[in-house]
């Protein structure tokens, strides 16, 4: 979903935070889709680099599921570009999914600093 | 289509929108990437680079669309792909499309007689509601005996029925025009109409509370009376009509279409309904608790079940019969059966056409089959295309969707193309239909054939498109893709499915084929049975005498004012250039032809002192017919012994009457039948004397050989229903015209008509087992074309796909006849195999058939062997043909491949 470029300071994003990251970017306003990019390379200082290949389709996904919206406008150059925005149920999906996320990682730090010798 | 065509141009939008939008996106990176310093050409590949691939990008977000979309927009290209590799190979898909369109075509045309006939309810409002209540003696085994009009009044209270009217069928001579025409009459209770819930198109129907107890004076007449006698006059109501030179008013016509609910055709053809109390003039014995009228038609409470209806019938029929215990010895134990009236009218139909109908169902199973044989050897030929598909990425369900797509794109043109054959067949079909079958719904191809035609070839569709697909999953790809160009081979299981099938094909062509032939010799036999009469060179022209209602006015009352009119009407006939013989006889005495009001049946009471059961005097009941002495010796009929009617037995003379030796072996078996007596009526005064016996006839039914029949003498009783036969070399037309003209000179008021001769009578007589024969024969014959075209396809196939090692054997010396051998020994197998399964299922058919079917055993072995030996030699041919192509197969070619 995410390239590895470098190795050693990128992340590979699991399954579903794509779009999570998402609605959380557009928490801000709308944006069009390159804007969305360019916001979570400059938040995550340049860790999480996302593809079109993966950034265009959880749009329309996300499109689907009517937790996003989405308008044309024309841009500074004069084009016609597509401004996505949060709707009432994304906004409700992103509280629910970020508690969640907080659970998850609360429940992941807690394992991975157990001892060595609990294992098995 | 409106809304594919929405769907394709939503889609087209949003891949415009997806490209704008990404496009957009790459300018916005290029001019970043310029902002910061990179030339513009840098920044535009770069920016590309970054990007991606876009066609993937487009590809993926398609990939969100909704499932619907997808699943349209992908079998729209499987349809549009399947179309062309249908164009590629012409042949097979026109053979494909010809048989679904026949196996649809033929049930479609089946299920068009099945439907109107079976299915659809009767054309009254509720007609769930509506029964024929038939009186039964069930001792005496007597069914549907009539009913009389106390019993009528006592259900009316009853409290089951809404309203009952009695139904009494009789052929009038309506008078008062150029000359005078019989017409089919049915006498009915004043609640008729309202009772089947039908409105006249002119005029109104009686009042459904009329209290006269004869005849109300006024009729109803149908639509087709209306426009032949009245010449569609709309003042033709009120006008006055002379039916047996008695006045009626007509009140009503009916709407065209129209028919009365009886089983009899001639009933159902009515063209007049009187109405009348049945509880006076013409009628004296109203009163009596014996059959009057031959039976009624019913319509339940609202609110009853006709279950619940019978339970209060059985429940007031127990009543009567401790009430009145003269009329109702336990010894007859009367009952009243209520029949749905859909039942009634269908009488004994229903098995044929169920029987038919299944046959189709056999030919439909072959039509499936062939095809799934047919798309199964297409499939193997393109094993390796589908390789390929699926080496380049297309998952199994996406191939086996294509393949879905195919077989059902090629079932539902085949399934227009069979609704088209039907409807274009309807009209013979409908010729080939018996006129015993009731019509009271005409025979159309309504939504529901259509609906039935389409759903079949959609679920053969998918059955025959599944074969194929099992394929597919078992596609090796390495294996096939390895195999270069060569045309490839089937594998063992493919090979096995293929033979299965023609297998399953041949069974059942021969299970159908032996049904065809049982019924052919059935037919055959049938034909050649012996009758007990000669029908050959016997024209009958029919007449009948008026039945004034005022008795005083009767021309005709007794025998004896009947006899001068019958000698006369003899001695004319006798006159007419190219007649023999002249007998005349009561309609009942036609042999195979008395329609419901001409039966006869009498109640006779035995003298029997000398009979079998001393003291019993429960009547028994015979079949009787009156005629004059010439009878017997104008049909052939021989005189076994006694003697016959003369001259001088007439109405002044003891009663005397003839049996037929069926009768005097039943009723007499242990003394001499001859100088017996009988009464004719249980209320009969005066002993009837037999003085002969007669060699049986098949007059009720040709496949019935023996009944008890009594002749009494036309001269001493009489008979108002006359048939006038004539032996000679005469023309149907012609004696009729010279007859009526004789007949009306004697009395300017007689009708004469129905003149046909006896052969044709009795061919009409097995009209219906002809229809079954001639559809289960066009059956067989189908189903057999395609068992062989099922054949021949294996085994070329088998030829070119063998072709290599065929050539291998040939350069190495095998001989044409063992290559003739090696090739025709698979596809012989496989007939030899289909055979035996289809035994089975043939001696199982018999078994079912055996009921309707005559003078051959239902297992009878030369039919099936014959059957079967002339199955595989027709498979042996459609097997040589292909194999021949082998024998030329060059060594050289075939080895290099």
């Amino acid at each position: 979903m995410v390239r590895r470029s470098p190795p050693t300071s990128r992340i590979e994003l699991l399954q579903g935070t794509l779009d999570l990251i998402i609605l959380q970017t557009l928490r801000w306003g709308p944006a069009h889709g390159f804007g969305i990019m360019k916001m979570i390379q400059s938040q995550s200082s340049n860790t999480l680099q996302v593809e079109t290949g993966s950034l265009y389709p959880a749009l329309q996904r996300l499109l689907r599921q009517r937790v996003i919206a989405a308008e044309w406008s024309v841009s500074a150059s004069n084009r016609r570009i597509r401004i996505y925005r949060l709707t009432a149920k994304g906004r409700e999906r992103l509280a629910a999914e970020r508690s969640q996320w907080k659970r998850l990682t609360e429940v992941m730090a807690a394992l991975m600093q157990r001892p060595a010798s609990d294992e098995p | 289509m409106r809304i594919g065509g929405w769907l394709a141009w939503r889609r087209a939008r949003e891949t415009d929108d997806l490209n704008e939008e990404l496009g957009a996106h790459l300018d916005m990176a290029m001019a970043e990437r310029i902002a910061r310093g990179e030339s513009p050409h840098d920044a535009k590949l770069n920016a590309r680079r970054d990007f991606g691939n876009p066609g993937l990008a487009q590809e993926l977000a398609r990939d969100q669309w909704s499932v619907v979309g997808r699943w349209i927009e992908q079998a729209s290209q499987d349809a549009r792909f399947a179309a062309r590799t249908f164009c590629r190979a012409p042949a097979f898909t026109a053979i494909t499309i010809a048989t679904i369109a026949l196996g649809i075509g033929a049930s479609a045309s089946i299920f068009s007689v099945v439907n109107s006939v079976l299915l659809r309810p009767l054309p009254y409002p509720h007609a769930e509601q509506l029964v024929r209540l038939e009186d039964d003696y069930l001792a005496t085994g007597a069914r549907d005996v009539g009913m009389s009009t106390p019993e009528w009044r006592d259900l009316q209270r009853s409290g089951a029925f809404s309203a009952i009217s009695p139904t009494w069928f009789d052929n009038n001579n309506l008078t008062g025009q150029a000359h005078p025409e019989r017409v089919g009459l049915l006498i009915v209770a004043p609640n008729y109409f309202s009772l089947l819930g039908v409105q006249p198109q002119l005029g109104s129907v009686f009042d459904r509370n009329d209290p006269t107890p004869g005849f109300n004076g006024q009729v109803v007449i149908s639509d087709g009376l209306w426009k032949r006698a009245f010449g569609s006059d709309s003042t033709v109501l009120g006008r006055v009509v002379q039916l047996d030179s008695d006045s009626y008013r007509i009140v009503g016509v009916m709407p065209p279409g129209f028919q009365a609910p009886e089983r009899a055709s001639g009933a159902r053809g009515t063209e007049v309904w009187p109405a009348m109390g049945f509880a006076g003039n013409p009628i004296t014995t109203w009163a009596q608790r014996s059959p009057l009228f031959p039976g009624a038609i019913a319509r339940v409470r609202d609110g009853l079940s006709i279950a619940d209806a019978q339970r209060r019938v059985d429940a007031l029929v127990e009543t009567l019969r401790h009430q009145y215990p003269a009329d109702y010895p336990a010894t007859i134990d009367w009952r009243v059966r209520l029949v749905p009236l859909r039942d009634y009218i269908l009488g004994d139909v229903r098995q044929p056409l169920l029987f038919l109908f299944g046959a189709v169902g056999l030919v439909l199973l072959i039509a499936c089959t062939s095809v799934a044989n047919l798309l199964l050897i297409r499939a193997t030929a393109r094993s390796r295309e589908l390789a390929v598909r699926q080496a380049m990425g297309s998952g199994p369900s996406r191939l086996m969707r294509q393949l879905l797509t195919e077989s059902v794109l090629l079932s539902l043109v085949g399934g227009a193309l069979g609704v088209a054959i039907a409807y274009a067949a309807r009209g013979s079909i409908l010729h080939w239909v018996p006129d015993s079958v009731a019509q009271l719904n005409a025979v159309t191809m309504d939504w529901r054939v259509v609906l039935v035609a389409f759903g079949l070839s959609l679920v053969a569709g998918v059955l025959f498109g599944l074969a194929p697909m099992a394929q597919v999953r078992r596609l090796d790809l390495t294996n096939v893709l390895k195999q270069e160009g060569r045309a490839t081979t089937g594998s063992g299981d493919q090979q096995r499915t293929r033979r299965a099938l023609v297998v399953a094909e041949f069974a059942v062509s021969l299970t159908l084929m032996v049904a065809a032939a049982l019924l052919v010799r059935s037919f055959r036999e049938l034909l050649n049975a012996p009758l007990g009469f000669d029908p050959h060179g016997v024209t009958v022209v029919r007449t009948r005498l008026p039945y004034p209602n005022d008795s005083t006015e009767d021309l005709y009352p007794n025998a004896g004012a009947e006899a001068p009119l019958l000698r006369e009407i003899i001695r004319r006939g006798s006159a007419l250039g190219g007649v023999r013989e002249v007998a005349v006889g009561s309609g009942a005495a036609v042999p195979l032809d008395h329609p419901e009001q001409d039966q006869a049946v009498l109640r006779l009471v035995l003298d029997r002192r000398a009979s079998a059961n001393n003291g019993d005097n429960t009547p028994v009941w015979t079949t009787a017919s009156e005629v004059t002495p010439e009878y017997f010796h104008l049909l052939r009929i021989p005189l076994v012994r006694g003697r016959l009617f003369t001259s001088f037995d007439t109405d002044s003379s003891p009663l005397v009457a003839v049996v037929n030796e069926s009768m005097a072996r039943q009723y007499w078996p242990h003394v001499d039948a001859i100088g017996q007596r009988v009464k004719t009526s249980p209320r009969a005064t005066q002993w009837t004397t037999i003085i002969g016996i007669v060699g049986d006839t098949r007059s009720d039914s040709v496949t019935a050989p023996r009944h008890p029949q009594i002749y009494a003498s036309l001269y001493q009783r009489q008979g108002k229903h006359l048939a006038i036969f004539v032996r000679g070399q005469v023309e149907t037309g012609a004696i009729e015209r010279n007859l009526r003209e004789q007949v009306q000179a004697i009395n300017a008021a007689l009708p004469v008509f129905g003149a046909r001769s006896l052969d044709e009578t009795v061919t009409a007589s097995l009209s219906p087992r002809r229809f079954a024969m001639m559809m289960i024969a066009a059956f067989a014959a189908v189903a057999l074309g395609l068992a062989s075209l099922g054949i021949y396809g294996v085994v070329s196939f088998m030829v070119t796909e063998r072709g290599q090692e065929i050539g291998v054997r040939v350069a190495l010396g095998a001989q044409r006849s063992d290559v003739l051998r090696l090739v025709m020994r698979q596809g012989v197998e496989v007939a030899l195999i289909g055979a035996g399964v289809g035994l089975v299922g043939a001696l199982a058919a018999a078994r079912v058939m055996a009921g309707i079917l005559y003078g051959v055993r239902a297992w009878d072995p030369w039919t099936f062997t014959a059957v079967t030996a002339g199955l595989v030699s027709v498979a042996i041919v459609a097997c040589y043909l292909p194999a021949r192509r082998a024998l030329r197969v060059d060594p050289l070619l075939a080895m290099r491949g």
